[in-house]
Order: structure tokens, then C-alpha cells, then sequence
């Protein structure tokens, strides 16, 4: 087995015994859904307006080209410089270019999934900078030294007295089990630090081509302070993240904050559309925009999943998914966790190292049922299982979905089959539960149900034998 | 009417009740019943794995099968949707699409087909006791199928329908995850069953079994006395 495939199941099995954690999870997420559909209903019709969403982004990804030149054109006019990064390396060598050009020694940052997933961080401290992250839930997580937990609150698997413990322990805080106060204590390590930056790195939540701003959605205030107060913002955006309008922020602020946090709309929407322009008082001197490709014209490229771009990282998917209720966002090994991390990592990472994940979903659909943008989340993963296979098949599954095709055309071979189970079975109690039994996965947690005396076709074949049907005799 | 019944695999071997209960229900509501006895497996092990190959050649077999059907009704809304959802997909593009979506076109899953089709939702049964209903999620989200089970439910004699909060929650089945995952698998189903045990229910019901091996599985080895039926074996109870 691949290292991440056990790495998924060894963590998987640790995080589903952890009753604790598990609770923790369901409780994180238990006002959430009711929130959300009460917001949901604040729109005349929701369904609709995920269609229209999805018809945007949907003209945004399959004319991205276009709307990417656009986007660049206005940018530029303002002074902004732009940068296309085809991989992860370009982009980090861009950024700590930047930093190293302009002497930059610390670095305050806001929450973006896309450089962890371009693994930011290290690469400036590689190149002797400071990096604080300022949202409150990153910055907990840096200071334990982990990756975020979900893609949208990541440091959801903590509770009050861990985070208390963890500000005592790393910046000697009196203990404390109210929040006001913990997000006071991690307020007065951040406000020094916004003033002694000299550079703010930040994501962009949308990419507005129209009139080449980036958007971002914040509840803390974090990001307006770590992209205006330094000298120079740095900000690190998707290629997909792009929406043709302004307009379209109308329908995709509220539908961002709706679905990812049941909330009506995020505290701050800011939009942001250059360096600090001559006459204007404040604002950085320098604005860079970093436009990430790092695979995602190959998922462009897939016609069948090309939506999984249309993805606005609202994490809705994640807070419906069962799988990850259970499993928690750390087992994933991912940047991108849930349902749409398991589709899209084996299209950014490698499908064959990452296939394990579209596997590890039961196909309910919740996640399908929950995106707002309508990306049609568990048939990619079905789709995924399926290149999986076709690129590189199993063994083991060759054989014995062999073996299974030749005995289901063959309805008497099938019926033959199921009476010699029916005969062995009784010997099943014997090796149940061993490591003999083949069944085992399934018999070591749940009950296996003997097979029947009669089967259907056996009762059929008794109740009418005269009976004639229309079929040819089998 | 002249109903075809399909009777998965798995149910013809274990649970041949529920295809026994379904003809009852479905003769005494005036259907004539027919069963295509070459039926065997709708093909869904190998199409959820990836190996839609060896799905193809198993359900071209059940597309002849069940050709000259009128109606197919489905024991199960898992194999349902796989012959009313996934076998357009799966023959898309080839010589069999145009059967693929004939089949997709008259089969139904069986609440269904007695709401929607027959238009009953009194089938004249009677079951005291106390029960909670659990969605499959093929059939809740594939098919859209919500209502109509509970229809049928409220107008059984006797039996009082309380819900449970995590109805649309996926029991952790989901085929060869169960046995893939069995960690995860069977948290879910544990998840499941603390809902279930909220609500006192003596019976869980479904619309299909292969969630209530799971769901039973589980309560069983727990030593849970909650039962679990098919929504056919409580309607065919007079």
C-alpha cells in the first residue's frame, strides 16, 4: 500500500476511536446546519441561486484565459505587479524574491489554503523570514505546529482550555476559559506584530476581472490590517478564484458566508485594487498578485470534472460530510480536506499516490447535496475511483471482479454458488473474527447475517412451478 | 399492472423476505408479478470500485434480463439507482445506451412505484409498535425519494412513525467501503445508532437493506434489542 494510503487508514482508525474527538467535531458543527438553513431562506429561492452560481463560475473557468487577462490588464493599470506562477516553486521564488529584494524580516499573513498548499510558510523562514500568521485560528495552529484542521476554521478540534494551555505554555498567558479574553491575549501579540512587518501576505476569496480586484472575506479584521499596514502586500490567488463581475460578489459574498459558516455574511468584505495611489494617504507601497496555476489547467483540461474549479473553498462539503465528522481534518493529509479535497489532491498531487481518498467516501451525497456552487462532488469521486482503476488496476480486484463477472452472467453458476455458501456458512462461526476470516473486516465490529435457508429465486421457482414467464428459462 | 420484480443479489440470498413481502403487497394492490429468473447482480461492486469494465459486462447482462419488463420495481434503492441513475453513465457512448436508459426509464424503486406509479398510500396493513425511519442515500439523493416512504408508514395501522435527527445521515455502508474503511464504516454506523437509540423506536425501517445489514449489524453486536425491516415487510403485515 502507498505510504499516504496507510497513513490515511492508521490515522483513520486512531482519530474514529477517539470518542472524545469525535464529539468535539459534532459539537463544533452542531449549531451550524440550522444556522445555514435559516440564512439559506433569507434568499427567495437558494436553489436558484446556486444555479446562477454555478453558471457563473461556470463561464468564469471556461473562459478563464479570457477573464485571466482581463483580470492582469486591470491589475497592471493600477501599478499592481502580476505574477503567473505555473508551479508551487515559481510561486514561492517569486515571493521570497520579493522579500529578499525589499530586506523584509518579518512577515505578518492571513489565512490562505493556497499557500499552505504551496508550503509558504517554510520557504520564507527557509529564506530568514518571520512569518505570523494574524487569524486567530491560524495562528493557534502555527503555534502547536500543525496544519490547519478545515479548510475554513482550522482550529475547530480545539477547545478553550487547549488553546489556554497552548497560550500559557508558548506565550506565558494566565490561564483563561473565556474567549473575549484568550482573543485579547493572542490580539496584543498581533497588533506588535502588524506594526513591525514589512511585508503582509494574504489569499484572495475572489478574483474580480472586471476591475482587477481581489476580494476577501474575513470575520476578524486580520487581513485589512496585515495587507494595508506594511509597506508591501503579497497576495497569492488561485487561478480559479476569478468571477467575471462585480456585480457577481452580490450573490457570492453572502453565499460564501452562508454556507461555510451559516452566517449571514462575514464580518469584513473588502475588496482591494492596488498599491497606494499617488494622493492617497494610506495603503502599501508595493501590491503584488500572485496567480497560482500549480495543476489546475489540468483539471481544466478534464472536461468530465473540469466544475471541481468552480469550488469557492467555502467548506460546506466538509461540515456535511460524515467522513470527516468522524475521521476529523488531520487524517486527510491534505491542504484541501473532505469531499473536495478527495477530489481534487488526486488531480493536484498525483492520482495514483491519492487515490485512496475519492475511495474512502461512502458515495452518500451530502456534499453534492451541501456545495453551493452545485460541483456534483461524489460522482468525481466516483470518477476518480474509475481513472484509478483504468490507469493502474489492482491485482488482487482484477481477479476477483473476474471471477465475480464470470459467475453474474451465468445465473446458474450464481445460484450454484450461493448454495455451497449456503452449505459452508454454518462452518463461518469457527473462524469468525480470526484472521482466517475472510470476512473480517466487516465481523470484527458488526453482526453478518446468516444467508437465508431459501433464497427468493428458490421461493419463486416453488410457489408458481407451473407458472410460465416470458423470460427464457435460465 | 404487470410489474417485473428486481430482487438484488444480496437480498435473494439473505433477505428473501423482503422480495416474498413485496409480491404480497404488490398482488394484493391488483399487480400481475413477474421475476426474470436469470437476475443476479445489478453490477454495483465493481462500478463503485473503478472497474466499470467488468460493471458493463455484468449489467449488459441484466439489461437483457430485463428487457422485455414493462415496470421494473427494485427491492433496493441502491441497485435502483444503479440501473436508473449509473447505467446511462456507464453505457454512455456505446451500442447499449439507448437499452440503458429504456431500462433507466421504467424502473422504480418500490415506495415509489406505490406512490407515484400505482398512486396508493394505504395498502390496507397493520403493524403495532413504534418506529423510526432511516433514508438510504441512493434513494434519498440519487432518486429523491422522501416522502413517499413515510407516506406509506403513516397510513400502516398502528404503527407511530417517530423521526430521528440523523435520518439523512449515511449509515457508513456504502458497499466496499464498508469493508475497505471498516474503521470509518463503522463509525458512521455508530453515529447512526446513538440516533436511533434516541428515539426509543422499537423498529428501524428502510427502504433498503443493505443500509439495515449495516444498521443491524451494528445494533446486534451492541446488544441493541431495536429491530430493523423493510419498508415491504411492514406493508405486507395485515
Amino acid at each position: 500500500m502507498i505510504a499516504y494510503a496507510r497513513q490515511f487508514q492508521q490515522m483513520a482508525a486512531r482519530y474514529t476511536a477517539d470518542l472524545r474527538h469525535r464529539g468535539l467535531i459534532q459539537r463544533a458543527l452542531k449549531g451550524y446546519e440550522t444556522k445555514r438553513d435559516e440564512y439559506k431562506g433569507r434568499f427567495q429561492n437558494w436553489s436558484q441561486a446556486r444555479q446562477a452560481a454555478s453558471e457563473i463560475k461556470w463561464e468564469a473557468i471556461n473562459r478563464l484565459d479570457r477573464y485571466l487577462t482581463e483580470f492582469i490588464t486591470k491589475l497592471e493599470a493600477r501599478g499592481t505587479h502580476a505574477f503567473v506562477a505555473g508551479n508551487a516553486a515559481q510561486a514561492r521564488d517569486y515571493i521570497t524574491g520579493v522579500a529578499k529584494k525589499n530586506n523584509v524580516r518579518s512577515i505578518i499573513k492571513s489565512k490562505s489554503m493556497t499557500a499552505e498548499e504551496i508550503e509558504l510558510n517554510e520557504a520564507l523562514e527557509h529564506a530568514g523570514c518571520t512569518v505570523f500568521e494574524s487569524d486567530l485560528g491560524e495562528y493557534i495552529v502555527q503555534l502547536r505546529r500543525e496544519k490547519p484542521y478545515h479548510l475554513v476554521f482550522p482550529a475547530m478540534h480545539l477547545t478553550r482550555g487547549e488553546i489556554s494551555q497552548l497560550f500559557r505554555d508558548e506565550l506565558g498567558s494566565t490561564p483563561t476559559d473565556n474567549p473575549e479574553e484568550l482573543t485579547m491575549i493572542a490580539r496584543r501579540v498581533m497588533r506588535k506584530n502588524y506594526c513591525s512587518a514589512d511585508m503582509g501576505i494574504s489569499g484572495a476569496n475572489f478574483a474580480v476581472a472586471e476591475t482587477g480586484m481581489i476580494s476577501i472575506t474575513e470575520n476578524e479584521g486580520n487581513a485589512r490590517l496585515s495587507t494595508s499596514l506594511p509597506k508591501i502586500h503579497v497576495a497569492l490567488v488561485g487561478i480559479e478564484k476569478i468571477v467575471p463581475r462585480l456585480e457577481d460578489l452580490a450573490l457570492f459574498l453572502p453565499m460564501l458566508a452562508i454556507a461555510g459558516a451559516g452566517q449571514p455574511l462575514t464580518c469584513y468584505n473588502t475588496l482591494y485594487g492596488g498599491p497606494r495611489q499617488p494622493g492617497e494617504c494610506d495603503g502599501p507601497e508595493q501590491f503584488h498578485v500572485v496567480l497560482l496555476d500549480n495543476r489546475r489547467t489540468e483539471l481544466l483540461a478534464d472536461a468530465e470534472q473540469r466544475d471541481a474549479l468552480h469550488c469557492i473553498r467555502c467548506g460546506a462539503c466538509l461540515n456535511v460530510c460524515p467522513i470527516f465528522r468522524n475521521v476529523g481534518g488531520h487524517t486527510y493529509g491534505t491542504t484541501y480536506q473532505g469531499p473536495i479535497g478527495s477530489v481534487i489532491t488526486p488531480h493536484l498531487r498525483g492520482l495514483q499516490n491519492w487515490k485512496h481518498l475519492p475511495s474512502a467516501s461512502s458515495l452518500c451525497g451530502a456534499c453534492t447535496e451541501a456545495c453551493p456552487v452545485g460541483i456534483d462532488l461524489h460522482h468525481h469521486l466516483l470518477q476518480n475511483r474509475r481513472n484509478a482503476a483504468q490507469d493502474k488496476p489492482s491485482l488482487p480486484e482484477k481477479i476477483l471482479y473476474a471471477g465475480y463477472v464470470f459467475v453474474m452472467r451465468r445465473p446458474a453458476l450464481y445460484r450454484l454458488s450461493a448454495k455451497l455458501t449456503r452449505i459452508f456458512f454454518p462452518l463461518h462461526g469457527m473462524i469468525k473474527k480470526t484472521p482466517l476470516d475472510p470476512l473480517r473486516a466487516w465481523t470484527r465490529t458488526r453482526d453478518f447475517p446468516a444467508p437465508a435457508e431459501q433464497s427468493f429465486h428458490a421461493y419463486w421457482k416453488k410457489r408458481i412451478p407451473e407458472r410460465k414467464t416470458p423470460h427464457a428459462a435460465n | 399492472m404487470k410489474v417485473s420484480l428486481f430482487i438484488p443479489c444480496f437480498v435473494d440470498q439473505f433477505y428473501p423476505q423482503v422480495g416474498v413481502s413485496m409480491v404480497k403487497v404488490l398482488e394484493r394492490l391488483g399487480c400481475e408479478i413477474d421475476y426474470p429468473p436469470g437476475q443476479t447482480c445489478c453490477g454495483q461492486p465493481p462500478f463503485n470500485s473503478g472497474y466499470w469494465n467488468e460493471a458493463r459486462a455484468v449489467a449488459r447482462h441484466s439489461l437483457q434480463t430485463f428487457a422485455p419488463s414493462e415496470a421494473v420495481v427494485s427491492a433496493s434503492g441502491s441497485c435502483g439507482t444503479m440501473m436508473k441513475i449509473f447505467y446511462p453513465e456507464l453505457f454512455h457512448g456505446t451500442e447499449q445506451e439507448d437499452e440503458a436508459r429504456q431500462l433507466a426509464s421504467k424502473t422504480h424503486e418500490f415506495s415509489e412505484f406505490l406512490v407515484n406509479v400505482l398512486g396508493v398510500r394505504d395498502v390496507g396493513a397493520r403493524f403495532p409498535g413504534t418506529a423510526t425511519f432511516h433514508d438510504g442515500c441512493h434513494g434519498l439523493r440519487e432518486l429523491g425519494i422522501k416522502q413517499e416512504p413515510r407516506e406509506l408508514l403513516r397510513h400502516v395501522e398502528g404503527l407511530k412513525l417517530i423521526e430521528m435527527t440523523e435520518a439523512e445521515t449515511c449509515c457508513g455502508f456504502g458497499g466496499t467501503f464498508s469493508v475497505k474503511f471498516p474503521t470509518i464504516s463503522t463509525a458512521m454506523g455508530e453515529v447512526k445508532c446513538a440516533s436511533i437509540a434516541k428515539t426509543e423506536a422499537e423498529y428501524v425501517i428502510s427502504n433498503d437493506s443493505s443500509c439495515l445489514m449495516q444498521i443491524q449489524g451494528l445494533l446486534s453486536r451492541q446488544g441493541q434489542k431495536t429491530r430493523c425491516f423493510h419498508l415491504a415487510e411492514i406493508l405486507a403485515q395485515t
